[in-house]
């Protein structure tokens, strides 16, 4: 056991990783004796050599095309892109390429490949070093897409993404990345993809969330209880496809009031997947209209990034009001 | 480095045909070098001490951004930018206070403390093109803009600015290929400042230069001494020259060095070899041309000092102007995603301005970027 920060269980996982099999190497930009921008990959470059850890030109879709040519024949890349917001010259080859390519060959060419990548807001970056853009990629049919939350998951869910046969995205919180520390496991382990997690019991209201949303929901959760003597439950969603549908389901069944909470903006975000679920399914169940806690509808801004990102009293008003419904 | 083109040496010396232009060109363009490290040395020190989140190191590169800037006529001509140009700007009499106010992302910002410091966006005195972090988009864009000037009959030409780096990026490709097929009035000006990050150029790419990569696309390339500030502003004159003429676009590549980190938020020392900042410190472009200007009579020791002195004091003005001026207001974060807003942005700023203003705590102004 040591005690890590999320970025370091990622730098963790990695290396864990890439002892356990050969065929497993790093490549994006800054990646090799820089270690990454965040650090993520550092001393990987010294360990394992150039081989199993370089740094690439500057182009995503290069970084992105080749790690795909590099997955059908035999390797498993793991790319990363410096940050989410630098992902989209690189759309194509994830879109039409790695996540179609099982199904356009018949299940003979396959892409088990990962694409790490820091996402969110809350480092003051502006438009272009802030966005969730997971909405994007959980619409694209035969890509997953996994949201780590704590150092725990964070090294389990990427070794697990990692032995994936499939392509996987895997945004990294980079808010949490040296938030917290938690006790994490030395060695091989994985936290299975398609699984949640509930990370504060309760059953008068339920709050869905992943990432960086998810300690804003636990102390919203814990201020809710205090103030009203309920008690709130917190899922973290870890896996946003393919979703573990059943459990999302059957925790709103038990609980009966939900809230949904993102940093992305609102308008076609997850959390509005998540509300289209439980709506189809288990309007049965529901004592009060979801709420939803989102971004807004703008770009990501600068200075009053504070009053963009949801917040912890944003998060206890919407529950408040699912109670009180 | 005998295909480089250089006017004056590192001393100084004259090595070149020296541009025939008056001499208060001459003084310009030296007085916006050395206010172009004057603002920066007081952006560093601004983001050390913790009252503005980034900024971007210029110094070292003085010289690609003011020579360039020089050979414009911005009466025509526009500019498609990358981050590391503070020098374009200063040249051309934007104030550094309103560049300070992008820094503090204050309510003065022209991107209305939108964006991140150092991405600025002009449209007077001259067309500074909102700086995008995504690397490359501008470069198309400026082979657009010149489109348009050419096809109603203009003769502006666009000049576009990117890293090394850059030339990596699809935008740099697509926008080469079409300025060739199109001959379009566009300047590309490649600042090979020999890093991208902690990336050296040779990881980069494969070709000899970066001034060769124009051949593919038939275009021009040449290669200048990017910290001989004469050089810089014969070659881009020639180039914009061309484009005024309907010759069509040019690729220039500056060789310099990035004097200091990519960021304020990046150790060069874990990755650039001691000997070379070394090399480089011997090239410093302003040094050189100061000589040259003592040299030629055109400046004294005692005017200089007082032109530095100036810069600093006019920095720093600048610097405590921004700094008083508050925050935008908190509706501006819904304003101009649309020239119209439309009723679930107008209902999300009202939710947001209700919940807040309920709220009595104070926005966390000033911040640190970890890149
Ligand atoms: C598309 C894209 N990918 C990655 C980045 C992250 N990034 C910011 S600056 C930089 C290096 C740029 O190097 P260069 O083009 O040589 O410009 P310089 O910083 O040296 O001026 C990188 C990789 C980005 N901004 N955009
Ligand atoms: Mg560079």
């Amino acid at each position: 056991m040591s005690e890590l920060t999320l970025v370091q269980a990622v730098n963790d996982g990695l290396r864990v990783a890439m002892k356990e099999d050969e065929s497993v190497l790093v490549l994006g930009q800054d990646v090799g004796p820089k270690g990454g921008v965040f650090l993520a990959t550092d001393g990987l470059h010294a360990e394992f050599g150039e081989d199993r850890c370089f740094d690439t030109p500057l182009s995503e879709d290069g970084i992105v095309g080749v790690g795909i040519g590099m997955a059908m024949n035999g390797m498993k890349p793991v790319c990363e892109i410096q940050f989410q917001d630098f992902i989209f010259p690189a759309f194509d080859q994830i879109v039409s390429e790695a996540a179609k390519m099982r199904y356009r060959s018949g299940g003979q060419y396959t892409v088990p490949m990962v694409i790490r990548t820091p996402y969110g807001g809350g480092i003051r970056g502006g438009l272009y070093h802030s966005q969730s853009g997971e909405a994007y990629f959980a619409h694209t049919p035969g890509l997953k897409v996994v949201i780590p939350s704590n150092p725990y998951d964070a090294k389990g869910l990427l070794i697990a993404a990692i032995q994936d046969p499939d392509p996987v995205l895997f945004m990294e919180p980079k808010a949490l990345y040296r938030a917290f520390r938690q006790e994490v496991p030395d060695g091989l382990y994985t936290v299975p993809l398609s699984t949640t997690a509930t990370v504060v019991e309760g059953e008068d209201c339920v709050v869905y969330c992943w990432g960086a949303m998810v300690p804003v929901c636990k102390t919203a959760a814990e201020r809710v209880s205090e103030s009203r003597g309920k008690s709130i439950r917190v899922v973290d969603l870890r896996t946003l496809m393919p979703l573990d549908e059943e459990a999302v389901i059957q925790a709103t069944r038990e609980c009966g009031r939900v809230v949904v909470v993102q940093e992305a903006p609102r308008f076609c975000g997850y959390a509005s997947e998540i509300s289209a679920i439980l709506a189809e399914n288990a309007v049965d169940s529901l004592e009060a209209p979801i709420q939803r806690v989102t971004g807004f509808d703008t770009p990501f801004p600068n200075t009053l990034e504070n009053y963009y990102i949801p917040d912890a009293r944003r998060v206890v008003d919407a529950i408040e009001q699912v109670l009180d419904y | 480095m005998s295909d480089l083109l250089q006017i004056i040496d590192r001393e100084g010396n004259k090595v070149g045909t020296v541009p025939r232009v008056k001499k208060e060109v001459f003084l310009n363009m030296y007085r916006a070098m050395v206010r172009t490290r004057a603002f920066d040395d007081r952006c560093m020190k601004l983001q050390r001490t913790g009252k503005v989140g980034f900024s971007v190191p210029n110094r070292g590169i003085e010289a690609v951004s003011v020579g360039a800037a020089a050979a414009l006529d911005i009466s025509k001509d526009w500019v498609a930018p990358h981050y590391r140009d503070f020098g374009i700007m200063l040249y051309h009499g934007v104030s550094p206070e309103r560049m300070m106010d992008t820094m503090f992302g204050n309510e003065a910002d022209s991107a209305v403390g939108r964006q991140m410091p150092v991405h600025f966006s002009f449209r007077k005195p001259l067309n500074f093109l909102s700086i995008s972090s995504p690397l490359g988009t501008q470069v198309p864009q400026a082979v657009g803009i010149a489109m348009a000037m050419k096809t109603r009959g203009e003769d502006g030409a666009v000049l576009t600015t990117f890293g090394d780096g850059s030339t990596s990026a699809s935008g740099f490709h697509s926008g080469m290929n079409w300025a060739g097929v199109f001959n379009s009035p566009t300047v590309f000006l490649c600042q090979n400042n020999q890093w991208a990050i902690s990336c050296p150029s040779e990881q980069q790419t494969k070709s000899s230069s970066y001034a060769i990569k124009g051949e593919a696309y038939g275009v021009p390339g040449v290669r200048v001494d990017g910290n001989d500030v004469l050089a810089m502003y014969r070659a881009v004159s020639q180039a914009v020259k061309r484009a005024r003429a309907g010759d069509g676009p040019t690729l220039i590549e500056a060789v310099t060095f990035r004097m200091g980190g990519h960021s304020t938020s990046d150790d060069p020392t874990k990755y650039v070899d001691p000997e070379l900042v070394t090399y480089w410190e011997q090239r410093d472009p302003i040094v050189r041309f100061s000589a040259f200007l003592h040299a030629e009579g055109i400046l004294n020791e005692a005017a200089d000092a007082t032109l530095r002195e100036e810069a600093k004091d006019e920095m720093l003005t600048a610097a405590r102007a921004a700094e008083a001026k508050p925050v935008p207001v908190l509706t501006s974060v819904f304003e101009d995603v649309f020239e119209e807003t439309p009723a679930h942005l107008k209902k999300q700023s009202a939710f947001c301005v209700d919940h807040y203003s309920s709220r009595g705590e104070g926005v966390n102004e000033k911040g640190e970027f970890p890149l």
